[in-house]
């Protein structure tokens, strides 16, 4: 199926947004995912299946300003 | 009423000249009053572009001395300034380009103790910190002290900003809920992190600040900003309040400033 991640289009099987994180190697601790506009609780990543047309924007932790 | 000498109107005539800032304007940035907190990569810049311009009063706040490892981005800092407090030397060099800021220099680190107390005092917080801890600190203590703060973080080329008013947007703990697990995220002293692009998000957070002064323009508010320096893109996200945020949704589960010790980019 077709997901737009972060405003580009990418193929994905199919499963969930845990499936999704850990096929991309992000550690789903470090990352926030808003999908479909939105933000999911973490412990959420694992029951949100993915499906055509889903519209997924991570975002990372950036804890510089040194 | 406020009246502008003849030096001060050729010094901020670039200012006056614009529609959107004007005399009155220019009389709202010297009457405004900006919490820097940090005087590194991203106060840095922020210090010295919101100085320049004339906003009244700058307060910074940061505890940290400059260490010749910071010199490489933290532009406020010079080589003589080797071992001198951060906010001593960032107040010398603001006060040096324009005599009519008023710098308060508060020579500690934001704690759950002194940050309400604090940003109550200012119109607008800017966050230049290096660590989740005081970045969620930070945006908690903005929500309860109802400041609008211009949240900012950098790592390698990476850059990341957003603008909270608190209790109307989207905050910090909306998007984030709560910080990663530590050492899960290197540091910038880990992992290193481009001087000049300390210089665009610090530059673009004292843009943010004169617009909340100004009341001009749109905000960087319900949006995250996020900028790859190699591949020189911006890109903005929606984001929305969240219902679920432990701060400001629907069921707040924090009522106070917590503290958790978790430094990410020490120097």
């Amino acid at each position: 199926m077709r997901l737009k991640i972060n405003g580009k289009f990418e193929e994905f099987e199919t499963g969930t947004v845990q499936d999704l994180l850990l096929s991309k190697k992000i550690e789903p601790r470090m990352v926030s995912v808003e999908l479909n506009s939105k933000i999911l609780d973490r412990n959420e990543f694992e029951t949100s299946s993915l499906k055509e047309g889903d519209i997924l924007e991570f975002l990372f932790y950036m804890g510089g300003g040194r | 009423m406020f009246e502008f000498t003849e030096d001060q109107i050729k010094r901020y005539s670039r200012h006056i000249l614009l529609p959107e800032v004007g005399g009155k304007g220019q009389i709202k940035i010297s009457e405004a009053k900006v919490l820097i907190i940090g005087a590194g990569g991203l106060g840095s810049p922020a210090g010295l572009y919101l100085g320049a311009g004339g906003v009244g009063t700058i307060g910074i706040i940061d505890g940290d001395s400059v260490d010749l490892s910071n010199l490489q981005r933290q532009v406020i800092h010079h080589t003589s300034d080797i071992n001198t407090p951060k906010v001593l030397s960032a107040k010398r060099k603001i006060e040096d380009i324009n005599p009519d800021v008023k710098v308060i220099a508060y020579h500690e680190r934001v704690t759950a103790k002194n940050a309400i107390d604090l940003f109550k005092a200012y119109d607008v917080i800017l966050d230049g910190t290096d660590s989740f801890s005081s970045k969620f600190l930070i945006n908690d203590a903005a929500y309860f002290a109802r400041k609008p703060l211009v949240h900012g973080g950098i790592l390698r080329f990476s850059g990341q900003m957003m603008t909270i008013l608190p209790g109307k947007t989207a905050c910090y703990r909306c998007v984030f809920k709560e910080p990663p697990p530590e050492g899960l995220i290197p540091s910038c002293q880990e992992a290193g992190v481009l001087g000049g692009l300390a210089g665009v998000i610090g530059t673009l957070q004292a843009t943010e600040a004169f617009k909340i002064i100004l009341g001009a323009g749109n905000l960087l508010t319900d949006q995250i900003m996020t900028h790859d320096a190699l591949q020189m893109r911006f890109r903005k996200v929606r984001v929305h309040k969240n219902p679920k945020c432990p701060l400001c949704g629907e069921k707040p589960e924090i009522s106070q400033l917590i503290e958790t010790e978790q430094k990410v980019c020490k120097i």
